[in-house]
């Protein structure tokens, strides 16, 4: 039985609002991005109103005030995933996380620097945030990518890991979960292959931080990336998280102020990670509004909200089940599998499921979800694709189904 | 309902039914345009003659508006002087621009006039542009 997680729907403001034809919102789409519970957008709100000073710098109460309030986050946020306060990045994206890393890696003065005749290994259900960064860097570097293949069944094709992730591999950037099929990828023998062979471990957790208890300490991966405004934080706030030995090794991405130890017209000299990594006046209302989030989402308890998830998941896919014209693309069972659910209507193309779902009021994503590789390996021009968080119910899945129900009447599809 | 306006019967038909959908082996030149938001796909051939439209064919993949708009096109200006079919075109996307205040020029666009409604919908106007705007770049490439 899964904790009733109902009486959190009305926290979020956006859901007293009415969409078109006048219907309530049903949004299912937190895969793109989440809403934003009140006590976020208060949170970010109240740093403009009382404390907006640039931080780490003036000898004045509101930077003092505003670097409490920007570290007191860094640190929340640490402890939400598991790690030392010291090795979170704030970025403003995650897009940013990892082109930084690509970035990094391919500054020869690095450390750890990617060098020709190295290997990037990726895998076919990547984003395009987690692929065009590193197919810059193979490109720039002399680099070869090359990659992990999908199965049938929407998972990760694990047959020949060994062949892939071999002695000339440097990196290994993967997804915790596939923003597409919803697939968990099992990180464990990803890690385990690339410790064999020496190799690095980026992790996409865009869509598994928001949605369950990610620990980076035991996932054991080496660097990792997730965005804020998919787990109900504010846009333009994103983390990249390394372990500090590594970070300690890495060329910064960019350069200016607050990022220095010392400067003279010829040279500078970096300062200690995290801040060597954050050029410029951060985005500090938005760390904060982030961490308002995780504390939400941690009274709330990630493990009640993955239960929650795993429920409605459960529910869409019986009902898809019955439903001749629908066609799921990713896992049928419930097995490593997330709150994301990605269909197609025969004989209709997504973009206009999405058109009909909206005019119910109920919003999904349609197209190629930012993996067209992955469509073109699937052979699909796009699916649509229904994505919970928090403040989804029952009552939204019987919608939806009933919905696409309608479509098929709408565009009268027979089989 | 609102939907109505959008998915016209005509198009409805024009999408279970295309017209010139099937690539010519003959054609003064082939263009392919995308839309990379949704990854639609059209790809046209077209041959011209003293100065007229002489075939338009065309393939592609997309949503029910794009490969409409598509067959409506091909076959409102197949056989237009090209003058007169670049005057159809601007009126077109006149009508896609005008935010559901134009019904549209009927004598002009003919079956066309159904996608009134797409103008009402900001995402969904470059659907129905997507084939209008292959034959735009084929056409002017011919005849430069």
């Amino acid at each position: 039985m899964s904790a009733d997680l109902s009486v959190y729907k009305k926290d979020f403001p956006i859901f007293s609002r009415s969409v078109r034809g006048g219907n309530p919102l049903i949004y299912l789409d937190s895969g793109a991005t989440s809403q934003k519970p009140e006590v976020v957008i208060q949170a970010e709100a109240d740093f403009y109103r009382t404390k907006n000073a640039a931080v780490h710098r003036g000898a004045h109460l509101l930077a003092e005030e505003a670097s409490d309030a920007y570290e007191s986050a860094r640190e929340n946020v640490a402890r939400f995933i598991g790690a030392a306060s010291s090795e979170v990045i704030f970025t403003k994206s995650a897009t940013e996380s990892l082109n930084f890393l690509a970035t990094s890696f391919g500054n020869p003065d690095s450390g750890i620097a990617v060098k020709p005749g190295d290997e990037i290994v990726v895998t076919e259900m990547e984003h395009h945030a987690n692929l065009s960064p590193w197919q810059q860097l193979a490109k720039r570097t002399g680099a070869k990518l090359t990659w992990l293949s999908i199965t049938a069944g929407g998972r990760l094709d694990l047959s020949n890991i060994d062949q892939v992730i071999n002695s000339k591999t440097k990196i290994v950037a993967i997804t915790h979960q596939s923003n597409v099929f919803g697939t968990v990828v099992p990180i464990d023998l990803i890690v385990k292959a690339a410790r064999n062979v020496g190799a690095l471990v980026v992790l996409d957790a865009c869509q598994s931080v928001p949605h369950f208890a990610v620990n980076v300490k035991q996932l054991g991966v080496d660097f990792l990336a997730f965005s804020g405004h998919k787990v109900l934080g504010p846009t333009g706030i994103g983390v990249l998280w390394g372990k500090s030995e590594l970070l300690e090794k890495l060329e910064p991405a960019i350069f200016g102020g607050s990022m220095v130890d010392s400067v003279t017209m010829d040279g500078a000299t970096w300062a200690q990670t995290p801040r060597k990594f954050e050029a410029g006046v951060p985005n500090m209302a938005q760390a904060v509004g982030l961490s308002a989030a995780v504390d939400y989402l941690t009274k709330i308890g990630m493990p009640n909200l993955a239960q929650h998830e795993h429920k409605l998941t459960e529910e869409l896919l019986a009902g898809f089940k019955e439903m001749k014209e629908v066609t799921v693309v990713g896992p049928l069972d419930m097995k490593d599998r997330g709150g994301v659910v990605s269909f197609t209507v025969d004989g209709v193309h997504p973009h206009d499921v999405g058109q009909v779902l909206d005019q119910y009021g109920i919003a999904v994503r349609t197209g190629h979800h930012c993996a067209w590789p992955l469509m073109k390996k699937l052979n699909l021009v796009g699916t649509t694709r229904a994505s919970f968080h928090l403040y989804n119910s029952s009552e939204d899945v019987s919608s939806l189904l009933k919905a696409v129900e309608k479509v098929t009447q709408y565009f009268k599809v027979s089989k | 309902m609102e939907l109505d306006s959008l998915y016209q019967e005509v198009i409805l038909d024009h999408y279970r039914t295309p017209l010139n959908k099937g690539l010519s082996s003959e054609k003064d030149i082939q263009v392919h345009h995308n839309n990379p938001s949704c990854g639609d796909e059209v790809t046209l051939n077209l041959t011209m003659k003293d100065g007229f439209v002489k075939q338009i064919t065309w393939d592609g993949v997309g949503c029910s508006i794009s490969m409409a708009s598509t067959s409506v096109m091909s076959d409102l200006l197949s056989g237009k002087e090209y003058q007169q079919a670049m005057k159809v075109l601007e009126a077109f996307v006149e009508l896609m621009q005008s935010k559901g205040q134009s019904k549209g020029d009927e004598e002009l666009l003919e079956d066309g006039v159904a996608f009134a409604g797409v103008s009402k919908f900001p995402a969904r106007i470059k659907c129905a542009l997507l084939g209008w705007m292959a034959f735009k770049d084929a056409s002017t490439q011919v005849m430069a």
